[in-house]
């Protein structure tokens, strides 16, 4: 008897598991939203879409008639793409006051890391073939492969330790390790310049990216200049404290 | 005076109706496309797998080069294109130079001639027969293509106009028309694009205005509907889009040494012996290769230039 009681129970339950099921997977939803807010899942989704996108035209060969030199600037560009959206962070979070951001520099360095390496690998590998005399040749007659090199071998120990367990360990150090990024980006900028055909410093021929690029990066190191960042954070509260006056404001209490 | 790539006289039964090209392109892409992942397969830019397994293809009556190499096909030819006027990006050509007229058309010939005239584009194709001519192209940014040209000798035009006992060199000038070209509206060239050659140069045998690819009209992308083709120098000395030939008696300002005069000089024949700042120039990607092949004296045209610039030094005069 009771165990047609626990097998009837047994039963209705079961008729309620795909409610309950679902149920759940909201829940689960909601935790996902919560764990990770949207910043962070931009942030996954342009770092692998980027790669997602490159093996996809790779396969079916949509990368132009040069494919080789179409992955090499498609990679370089990702990765200073993300290395100016890592450096972006401070300035920003200063300036807003988006706390967020800090935590989400690494994840962005990374990135940043991954897509250089990539960029390394292909030269390497699939452009020269692992010719190591004609990739020393290329190196020390090209300078802007020679500041390419120095910027990924920069590039190399801040990855590294980036993770908790270094910044822990380096103490004090860490921080002045990871200000190297102040001498990285100007110089990849300076590689992704010269790269291009023209002449960069007399503005002529085809450097519109390298120098949109190059602006920004200085732009965002000028903010890190302690005097700057005060003046630009009395700035925006002397904006913030105008647009209160029009806002209205609790009525004092009269009585 | 013979040349090597004369030295294969085509007869007219040999010459593929277009059609039947189209078809064989079919076949290309699809032999190119199984060959290509067969590659990606192997994993590794290995020029001479590559060869072997696109021995097969080749063994169609394709055009080649004196060397034996095949020509490009028509889509690379036409897809990969340095094309400044248009824009700074090579696969964005193509798309962009759709809407560009290249009829009418007229060609002004002048300065120190006897005969200043203007052409219109039918009279140079009338008065002139069109040949093939398989030449090697060089780009300075060490990629190469093979590709079969319709055109004319320069020199011939130039024989009508009876350049003077002044006249020691030759510019060029491209259509200068914003509308038409829509970057010609950037302030970080010296628009319009200029090119010159010396006239010994000019008057070479090798050298030639091309009207046509693959036995078809210039597309516009390569520089409709005349352009000029120097295969034993860079690219960029190949001026499209011609409107103005001009005799002059000075070296004329070129559109990259105006630019960049440390890295393009008047005269940047193919010489891997010249270290250009930005690429390697020992070296270069064929199109549809994936390894390197070493670049050659005078982009391999030595035995018919090479004579132009006896006695001078090429590593000065670059």
């Amino acid at each position: 008897m009771k165990i047609c009681e626990k097998a009837f129970k047994n039963r209705c339950l079961i008729r309620y598991e795909g409610d309950l099921w679902f149920l759940i997977r909201i829940v689960k939803m909601k935790s996902f939203f919560t764990r990770y807010t949207p910043l962070q899942i931009a942030i996954h989704i342009y770092g692998w879409s980027a790669l997602v996108r490159l093996l996809i035209d790779f396969f079916t060969h949509n990368l132009t008639a040069n494919p080789i030199q179409a992955l090499e600037q498609r990679t370089g560009r990702h990765a200073i793409t993300l290395l100016v959206l890592a450096l972006a962070c401070t300035p920003l979070n200063n300036l807003f006051g988006w706390r967020e951001l800090i935590k989400r520099r690494r994840a962005l360095g990374l990135y940043a890391f991954l897509y250089a390496t990539i960029h390394v690998i292909i030269f390497v590998d699939l452009d020269y073939g692992l010719a190591w005399s004609l990739i020393v040749q290329t190196i020390i007659e090209k300078p802007y492969i020679l500041v390419g090199v120095l910027t990924f071998l920069m590039l190399i120990p801040l990855a590294v330790t980036s993770f908790d367990i270094w910044k822990k360990r380096l103490g004090k150090n860490w921080k002045r390790l990871h200000q190297f990024v102040y001498l990285i980006a100007p110089l990849a900028a300076l590689h992704y310049a010269w790269g291009k055909k023209g002449d960069f410093f007399a503005l002529r021929g085809d450097i519109i990216r390298p120098l949109i690029y190059s602006l920004i990066i200085i732009l965002f190191l000028i903010m890190r200049i302690p005097q700057v960042r005060r003046a630009v954070a009395s700035l925006r509260d002397h904006i913030l404290v105008f647009f209160r006056r029009f806002t209205p404001q609790p009525k004092a209490n009269t009585s | 005076m013979t040349y090597k790539y004369k030295s294969v006289p085509v007869k007219s039964s040999e010459i593929t109706p277009y059609a039947h090209y189209l078809s064989r392109r079919e076949f290309l892409k699809a032999a190119g496309m199984v060959t290509g992942s067969a590659l990606l397969a192997a994993c590794a830019p290995k020029v001479s797998a590559a060869a072997v397994a696109g021995s097969k293809v080749t063994d169609l009556p394709v055009r080649r080069d004196e060397f034996g190499d095949p020509a490009n096909s028509f889509e690379d030819i036409t897809h990969y294109n340095n094309f400044y006027e248009f824009s700074e990006n090579k696969e964005a050509v193509h798309k962009l130079s759709g809407d560009f007229k290249s009829h009418p058309w007229t060609v002004e010939v002048y300065g120190l001639v006897n005969h200043p005239r203007t052409y219109g584009i039918e009279d140079l194709l009338k008065k002139f027969p069109q040949e093939e001519r398989i030449y090697r192209l060089r780009c300075v940014e060490a990629w190469s293509m093979v590709i079969p040209w319709m055109g004319f000798p320069l020199a011939s035009l130039l024989k009508e106009v009876e350049p003077t006992s002044d006249a020691k060199f030759v510019r060029f000038e491209t259509l200068l028309d914003q509308t038409q070209f829509p970057h010609q509206g950037s302030h970080l060239y010296p628009w319009p694009y200029q090119e010159g050659l010396r006239l010994d140069e000019a008057m070479h045998n090798l050298t030639i205005l091309a009207t046509g690819v693959y036995g078809q009209p210039l597309p516009n992308q390569n520089g409709a509907p005349i352009r000029l083709v120097v295969p034993w120098k860079y690219g960029f000395k190949s001026i499209k889009s011609i409107v103005k030939i001009e005799l002059v008696d000075k070296q004329p300002a070129t559109f990259w040494k105006t630019i960049n005069r440390k890295q393009y000089g008047f005269y940047s024949n193919v010489n891997p012996n010249q270290p250009h700042s930005r690429w390697l120039q020992t070296s270069e990607r064929r199109i549809g290769e994936l390894g390197h092949r070493a670049t050659l004296m005078f982009n391999g045209y030595a035995e018919q230039v090479a004579s132009l610039y006896e006695g001078m030094d090429l590593n000065k005069n670059y």
